[in-house]
């Protein structure tokens, strides 16, 4: 059909500009329908693991009893166990897996390149930086351990940003100064657990995992907050990203400005990071598989940000329950789960940029 | 021949402009009107500044001096989105996301008509499909753009900015890259949509022959200036393709137009 000659384009309209205009409309629908389907899929995938999890713990309750406890009528025990201990743990690592996962997909896309997550490109290994020292020199916990951390990767990212930009901030070296810059703060990281005493290096290697066992209510109110400002944010600024997607000069040419929003994007998709990470520690690769595999259930080269927001509370989710179950009697960081199911992706992508020559 | 609709205010014009790279100028104090609602030609050797002079009509370069403007405004102090509802840009090879499909990829070029909040409309598809019809494409609408031959996703590219329904439509080159037959095939559609429409089509083009026959306005440029603009007839003569691509050549009429058809003689052939 491709080197068929083509006759001029007819412009009788009438029921053949109808019958187009369906057609669009019908692949528009089919687009929407399946991101719909996808969502919901999602969605409902993450409440059965949530309900799951809230059964499972060194008592068993019922879901009939978590149910109860859920709506305020179960006993003080029950009680106790569902909302005090599991429930805040379980609304931590959704939340804490939606953000990275949303924050994957913005940076993922801002750069067009898959290895660009914040989880490779330095944003979380600064998040360890920043927490370690905070941690060990200063004995920092709770709200202000967040708060330097959420501080020192904003700053990490505005180092890369600015390292990274000349006359514009191109996807390779983003993602190569980022790398630069995860190796700078896992030098840190390093420095100070050996100059640390052993107590201290072990209660803040389980915090370098990222973990979910140490989340307070407080934390969990700074992430919920945090999490309804910034999703909204993500999801405006996705109009604008979804246009950047088709490069720089078809972009500014349909009103776009590229520079200012990528600044944009990628402030969000820190600030989103950071909060994830404030909380939960830098949990690894989740901001790195969400984005990815949401994309391929799209397939379409849709930004697919509800999909990976979804995806990365389900394999978060998912994850604690392995973190907390997979070995009697250790609970461990869930930061070891997602890294080995993570590093292979990694390997493999990198095995394949390598092959094909491109990032991706 | 001079302009056909003339008017006080010409809708796209440059003024005294320069564009530069990195302080390089590039372009340098160039005076310029497009003329409404026909279609025009940018021609020249390579790193003439015919590309960069397009990016600098676009917006997308800001001018080192000097100002380019739309409607008699400076192009720069109006709200970018509202100039891309009067502006259209092919880019040179464009590339599209993974997997996109092409009635996906025309709706694309409703951005500019979109507000924040105010989405998808009955207009948007209408627009959508209209353009979809004027290039041929309506068969390929749920295909994967990557799947598409490169004449065919030529022509998705022009009905994504049909979609986007601007008065002007400034395209780099963009029939690089095709074959002979899917060149002519999308110079004919520009040529139908002026027509149709009296879309103003501004036009980067490496063949002097093809300016020639499809454009009603050339503009001859090297090493940054204009050095002749007009109807082509006038524009192109001997000592003009001497001057502007440093070859002898012998000028005919094209026997099928009319229009002037260049023969380059190089160093083996004498006129």
């Amino acid at each position: 059909m491709s080197a068929a000659p083509v006759s001029p384009p007819s412009r009788a309209g009438g029921t053949s500009a109808a019958g187009t205009v369906d057609a669009v409309r019908a692949d528009r629908r089919h687009g929407r329908s399946r991101a719909l389907r996808v969502s919901i899929v999602l969605a409902v995938l993450v409440l059965l693991v949530a309900a799951v999890s809230l059964t499972l713990g060194a008592v068993a309750v019922s879901p009939a009893d978590v149910l109860a406890a859920l709506v305020g009528r179960a006993d003080r025990l029950t009680s106790f166990v569902i909302l005090e201990l599991r429930l805040p743990r379980l609304v931590a690592g959704a939340l804490v897996g939606a953000c990275l996962g949303l924050s994957g997909a913005l940076i993922q896309s801002v750069a067009r390149n898959p290895l660009a997550s914040p989880d490779i490109i330095g944003i979380t290994a600064a998040a360890s930086a920043t927490g370690s020292v905070a941690l060990i020199w200063f004995g920092l916990t709770g709200l202000a351990l967040s708060g330097i951390v959420l501080a020192g990767t904003l700053v990490a990212a505005a180092a890369i940003y600015l390292l990274a930009w000349r006359h514009g901030v191109s996807g390779y070296r983003f993602v190569l100064v980022g790398i630069g810059i995860a190796a700078f703060c896992a030098g840190i990281v390093s420095y100070v657990l050996t100059r640390a005493d052993l107590s201290d290096v072990q209660q803040a290697l389980v915090w370098i995992t990222g973990s979910l066992n140490s989340v307070d209510p407080t934390s969990l109110l700074v992430l919920g907050i945090g999490t309804v400002l910034l999703v909204p944010c993500a999801l405006l600024i996705g109009r604008p990203l979804g246009a950047l997607s088709l490069g720089d000069d078809l972009a500014a040419g349909l009103g776009v400005r590229p520079e200012r929003t990528r600044l944009l994007v990628v402030a969000v998709a820190v600030a989103l990071a950071a909060l994830a990470v404030a909380v939960a520690g830098p949990v690894s690769f989740v901001a790195f598989l969400a984005a990815p595999i949401a994309r391929r259930l799209l397939g379409r080269g849709s930004l697919a940000l509800v999909p990976s927001a979804l995806l990365g509370a389900l394999i978060l989710v998912v994850s604690d329950i392995v973190a907390q179950f997979a070995l009697p009697g250790v609970v461990l960081p869930v930061g070891v789960v997602t890294g080995i199911v993570g590093a292979p992706y990694l390997l493999w992508l990198l095995a394949r940029t390598n092959r094909i020559g491109r990032g991706g | 021949m001079t302009y056909e609709t003339p008017s006080a205010v010409p809708e796209l014009a440059a003024r005294d402009l320069s564009l530069a790279y990195e302080g390089r100028v590039v372009v340098d104090g160039l005076d310029l009107d497009i003329p409404a609602g026909r279609v025009t030609a940018i021609v020249g050797p390579n790193a003439c500044g015919k590309s960069t002079l397009l990016r600098g009509l676009s917006r997308l370069l800001p001018p080192a001096s000097g100002s380019v403007l739309l409607d008699g405004s400076d192009i720069h102090s109006l709200p970018t989105k509202q100039v891309a509802q009067r502006l259209g840009l092919l880019p040179q090879t464009p590339t599209a996301p993974d997997g996109i499909t092409v009635a996906d990829l025309v709706s694309r070029g409703r951005y500019p008509h979109q507000g924040w909040f105010r989405r998808w409309t009955a207009d948007d598809d209408e627009a959508v499909a209209e353009a979809m019809t004027a290039t041929g494409i309506t068969d390929l609408a749920d295909r994967p753009v990557d799947e598409l031959s490169g004449g065919q996703r030529q022509r998705v590219w022009v009905a994504m900015a049909l979609a986007q329904r601007t008065d002007i439509l400034l395209l780099d080159e963009p029939t690089t890259f095709l074959d002979l037959s899917h060149q002519l095939d999308v110079l004919d559609l520009l040529l139908d949509l002026n027509a149709a429409r009296g879309t103003t089509v501004v036009m980067v083009l490496h063949d002097l022959n093809l300016a020639a026959r499809y454009a009603g306005h050339l503009i001859a440029m090297r090493s940054g200036s204009v050095v002749a603009a007009g109807d082509p007839a006038a524009v192109v003569t001997a000592e003009l393709v001497r001057d502007v691509f440093g070859v002898e050549s012998v000028i005919a009429d094209d026997p099928v137009t009319g229009t002037p058809l260049v023969v380059p003689l190089g160093r083996h052939h004498t006129a």
